[in-house]
């Protein structure tokens, strides 16, 4: 392989920030789940390529549970989203104010 | 040595990723979105996993991205080219994301993995089948259990609650 497990470890360092940022900074609920979907990419980067380089199965059947996983965390944070607009006609984190306990 | 295909790759999911966050549009957002996920399905398949590979691409950017893009289409036209951003606060973000990228590339640089190459065939897909079904099949369960859960759960939240429809199915 030409690639080392370096090259991907830094790419996926650098998707992990880039969703921190965006967790840190973006007031829109919809981009907050778009960094969250990063971060979770990130993660999975990195489990294919430790799987390929150690190598072990199970990185990959990992990746696999935590795609399906992820799969079931944006639906629910879309029908979230849903139901906040709908209750408040706005998509802004700082608008959500009443969800507090 | 990097080759030429993977830095290709790279440039296009990291930048993607910049414009899924940054673009005015949450619908270009959205589509840049898409990029990035398959992005991660190209290194998917240079890490010689490729039924991983199209997992992701049948997962995320055949139905997840679907899904944003709908969502995104329910909202207002106004709401989906706002955006509100505090100067200090971005700037506090992007310093943070220098602080990750630079505390954990420095970690990942002295740990040694530099060091690690491969020369071993590729996982097999029967060693995956095998672990799903043979080592993890109760975490099998709970996953259908939890992604039915979730669906289940979603249809019931996004669930238009109209009033006037309950008065009439009660007459």
């Amino acid at each position: 392989m030409s690639n080392e497990l370096i090259d991907f470890v830094i790419v996926s360092v650098a998707l992990l920030a880039i969703g921190i940022y965006g967790l840190s900074v973006k007031r829109n609920f919809i981009r907050m789940l778009f960094a969250v979907e990063i971060v979770i990419n990130a993660a999975n980067l990195n489990l294919v390529a430790f799987a390929r380089f150690l190598p072990h199965s199970g990185g990959q059947t990992f990746a696999l549970f935590s795609i399906a996983i992820a799969a079931a965390e944006v639906a629910v944070g879309l029908a979230l989203i849903i139901v906040a607009y709908r209750m408040y006609k706005n998509i802004d984190v700082a608008d959500f104010r009443s969800l507090k306990g | 040595m990097v080759d030429s295909l993977f830095l290709g790759i790279a440039v296009l999911t990291i930048v993607s990723a910049i414009a899924a966050l940054e673009m005015r549009s949450l619908v270009y957002g959205g589509i840049a979105l898409m990029g990035t996920l398959g992005g991660i399905a190209g290194f998917f398949i240079l890490l010689d996993s490729p039924f991983v590979a199209l997992f992701q691409i049948a997962v995320y950017v055949g139905s997840i991205a679907v899904l944003i893009l709908f969502t995104i289409m329910l909202v207002k036209r106004e709401l989906i080219f706002q955006k509100k951003e505090d100067t200090k606060r971005r700037y506090a973000g992007i310093g943070l994301m220098l602080i990750v990228m630079i505390s954990l590339g420095a970690i990942v640089f002295n740990s040694g993995i530099s060091s690690i190459t491969t020369e071993e065939p590729a996982v097999d897909y029967r060693e995956i089948g095998e672990d799903f079904l043979i080592y993890y099949w109760p975490a099998l369960v709970a996953m259908a259990l939890v992604l039915a859960g979730s669906v289940t759960g979603a249809m019931i939240l996004a669930r238009r609650h109209d009033e006037v429809e309950d008065e009439q199915r009660t007459d």
